[in-house]
């Protein structure tokens, strides 16, 4: 455990609380600019927080303590991969959690106790969405540790500063078959993990196309508060991933007040620009038939199979 | 200028309960549909009850329209006719809502259920009689509703509603799922009972216009003009080809800004959020349009028995760019390639089903079947017939006949526009009351027949010797729909449900009434 592991680590904690409300309303705001409406502010997601957060917490009946402790192992677990993972420094504050397959693990995690949580309020929502949640869950996980296996074939680890930092010695690396064939499929799992088009409809009212909200359905109040702070911190959590993992550029290697400031304006600079562009690309696209999503995500899987191939061969 | 379409006299034949299948069997035989069926209580004077079938037939080229009512009269203490489900399903329907409000019983129904009555409306007490007093005391009485159950591994049941996530009216679904195919889907609606036609009874024509306006929201304009058309056609005093025009236009003005809401809703459906706002603006400027004509943005407050008086005519230049906006988001959502995807071959209503359950509107006519009142029942300038390539009966279909009918729609204005001369009001303006109606020298009654946007609209109007209403009976096009959108969720799956509800976007209120 290193100074700057820690420093970096409660920077990132705080940034990535702090900041994930904010990209959700910057991803909004630019898809209503796009289309052409004047849009709620970057803000609104935090009001929105902050309303929910006021109110009486209330839970159905019949609903077991799974139900209450979910939304806070869902902000717990990704609040961990915020201060482990290298987003700020390439240092860790723990470096033995700080593994791709355990981070991947702890953000899959989330998943699977929102699914449990939406079985367990017994309602026809509740299972529908767990039932497509998990099936997308399933489908996209062997993509997911395909793509991790060829970035960490080359560094010869999976540990994520480790990859990090080789990607900051050899800039040309970043641009090699392999590490670009792994980002597009990377990038179709952050899509799918975190409920966006084509996949999923975050901003729907119809219950019966929902995924991820369809679990989510029962919650209201102070715990809906936290149940969408954890998904919008598992947005930028997972943004920052990819942005890191393939444009390392600006990351903070040493403990000093210039090097972490640089490092926090890099992040926040590359997770609002990636997402700023997924939600530009999302006016344009529409949400694909239910039973098409696992041919979206064979595809996914297919391009981390090919990572992993060019892997081997090296350039 | 007299009307150039006089109101079709219409046959009125008293039959015996016991004749009516052999002469409603003829009459579907010789290519009518029954159009209308409704009870009556005549006990006020004198009578008993009666039940009236209005069967229709679409003009055609060698012959013309053809409208048939059959009176039966029921012995008030036992009001019993033959059913006629086992001939025509719309027939079937219509009974068992007679049943509900009037305690006429068809005898040998198939489905003797309850179907407007939900089951806490207590057991014989039928709200349209005339002696049913205020409603009584709601309580469960004729037990839980039967939902079919569906049964085998891994069926399990859905149920969403009456109250939905969205602004839209209450109605009850049931899905019975395996993984995500629907198997069965049991649609119950009747939670927006109103009474409207009760309502209607005791005021004079003009006073039931604001009723009209009122039965569905979004169909002020077809279903006031059915009532104003029934209302003129049982006192006998056509309006003037220019009243029938300014109607027209109205009704056109309906038909488009309800079509391009649908087509930017459905680009929604599917995620596709930027056609929409598109779609959005568009109808901004259509329902501006339709203030600078009416006065109202819905398009009520100007047609009333004997008249139809504009503040102004829209300008047909203006809206043929927005038709050439609304091609382009049509244009750009079936060049998407997940767009089309989703919407081709989604929820299919084959012909057959569509003929057989009676379907009216775009809907029959993206299933192949063509009706449309503008030209089975004609009473003013009809649109040229169009030729439609999409009858497949699936979303994509009922998607572009509704573009189609944008466009044509348009063309129909400017016609209409170009024969009124740039008059907007005609003669009776500053009589902000229309031309006083004669009053009928004894009972009369009448039917208007209205292509609205969703369908044809029917309403059947009875007027007493005072002139006053005494009857009115209303028929939506969602009435004959909504048994449709089960049957085309066959094979289905669940979250493509709300695209194909949205595709034939059915009204619950002008169902309920």
């Amino acid at each position: 455990m290193t100074a700057l592991g820690v420093l970096g680590g409660a920077l990132q904690a705080v940034l990535v609380v702090v900041g994930s409300p904010l990209l959700v309303g910057l991803m909004r705001q630019v898809r209503a600019r796009m289309e052409g409406r004047a849009g709620a502010g970057v803000g609104q997601p935090w009001r929105d927080l902050r309303k929910l957060l006021g109110k009486q917490p209330i839970t159905p009946r019949g609903t077991s303590e799974l139900f209450r402790v979910a939304p806070v192992l869902l902000v717990a677990m990704t609040l961990v991969v915020a201060v482990v993972a290298p987003f700020v420094s390439t240092a860790s504050a723990l470096p033995p959690v700080a593994d791709l397959i355990v981070v991947v693990a702890l953000l899959a995690h989330g998943t699977v106790v929102l699914a449990l949580a939406g079985l367990d309020t017994g309602t026809a929502f509740g299972g529908m969405g767990a039932s497509r949640e998990t099936t997308i869950l399933a489908l996209v996980e062997p993509t997911a540790l395909m793509a991790i296996f060829a970035l960490s074939v080359p560094v010869g680890s999976t540990a994520l500063p480790a990859i990090v930092g080789s990607g900051l010695q050899d800039p040309a690396r970043v641009l090699s078959p392999a590490s670009l064939l792994a980002a597009v499929a990377l990038l179709l799992v952050v899509v799918a993990e975190t409920g966006r088009l084509p996949v999923d409809n975050p901003s729907t009212h119809l219950e019966l196309t929902m995924v991820h909200e369809a679990m989510v359905l029962e919650y209201a109040g102070p715990d809906l508060a936290l149940v969408e702070l954890g998904s919008a911190m598992r947005l930028s959590v997972y943004l920052g991933l990819l942005a890191n993992l393939f444009l390392p550029w600006g990351i903070a290697t040493e403990a000093g007040v210039l090097a972490l400031a640089l490092g926090v304006l890099a992040l926040v600079v590359k997770v609002a620009v990636l997402g700023a562009a997924l939600a530009f690309a999302e006016v344009f696209l529409a949400k694909v038939r239910l039973f098409r999503v696992p041919e979206l995500l064979a595809g996914s899987f297919l391009l981390a199979l090919l990572a992993v191939t060019a892997a081997y061969f090296p350039a | 200028m007299t009307d150039p379409h006089p109101p079709t006299p219409h046959d009125r034949e008293v039959v015996d309960a016991d004749a009516l299948p052999d002469r409603a069997a003829a009459l579907l035989a010789a290519g009518h549909r029954v159009a209308l069926v409704a009870g009556h209580d005549d006990r006020a004077t004198g009578a008993g009850l009666r039940a009236v079938y209005l069967f229709t037939r679409a003009a055609a080229v060698e012959a013309p329209e053809s409208r048939v009512e059959l009176h039966v009269r029921l012995d008030p203490e036992r009001p019993r006719v033959p059913s006629l489900a086992g001939l025509s399903f719309p027939a079937g329907r219509f009974e068992r809502e007679m049943r509900d409000l009037f305690g006429i019983v068809p005898v040998d129904h198939p489905l003797p259920r309850r179907l407007v009555r939900h089951f806490h409306w207590p057991r014989h007490w039928y709200p349209m009689l005339s002696d049913a007093g205020p409603p009584p005391r709601f309580g469960d009485v004729d037990g839980p509703y039967p939902f079919r159950t569906v049964e085998g591994p891994g069926v399990y049941e859905i149920p969403v509603g009456p109250v939905h996530a969205g602004l839209i009216e209450p109605g009850h679904f049931r899905f019975s799922v395996v993984g995500e195919t629907v198997l069965n889907l049991k649609a119950r609606l009747w939670f927006v009972h109103r009474g409207v036609e009760k309502l209607f009874q005791g005021r004079t024509p003009a006073e039931g216009v604001e009723l009209a306006e009122r039965i569905s929201g979004d169909t002020s304009v077809g279903h006031t003009v059915a009532y104003c058309r029934a209302v003129e056609d049982a006192l006998g005093t056509p309006v003037t080809a220019d009243v029938a025009r300014r109607r027209a236009v109205l009704l056109e003005l309906e038909r488009l800004y309800n079509h391009v809401t649908d087509i930017g809703a459905l680009c929604n459906d599917v995620a596709h959020g930027i056609r929409n706002a598109h779609a959005q603006r568009l109808r901004e400027r259509l329902l501006r349009i339709n203030d600078r004509v009416t006065g109202h943005r819905l398009l009520r407050g100007a047609i009333r028995p004997g008249a139809a008086v504009l503040r102004a005519l829209p300008d047909p230049v203006e809206l043929a760019g927005i038709a050439a906006d609304a091609a382009g988001i049509v244009a750009g959502a079936l060049g998407h390639s997940v767009v089309r995807d989703r919407f081709a071959g989604t929820g299919v209503l084959t012909a057959t089903q569509a003929g057989d359950i009676g379907v009216l509107g775009y809907v029959a006519r993206a299933s192949g079947v063509a009706c449309d009142a503008r030209h089975d029942h004609p009473w003013t300038v009809a649109p040229p017939p169009a030729h439609r390539d999409h009858t497949g009966g699936d979303v994509l279909a009922r998607f572009v006949v509704r573009a189609e009918e944008i466009a044509e729609s348009v063309g129909l204005i400017g016609t209409l526009v170009a024969d009124l001369d740039g008059d907007p009001a005609g003669d009776p303006a500053g009589d902000p009351t229309g031309p006083t109606m004669p009053t009928p020298a004894a009972q009369a009654s009448g039917v208007g027949i209205v292509e609205g946007w969703r369908g044809t609209v029917v309403h059947r109007v009875e007027l007493g010797a005072d002139g006053r209403v005494s009857r009115v009976k209303v028929v939506d096009p969602s009435f004959l729909n909504w048994p449709a959108l089960p049957v085309a969720m066959a094979d289905t799956i669940v979250p493509d449900f709300p695209l194909v509800n949205k595709s034939f976007n059915l009204s619950y209120a002008g169902n309920d009434l």
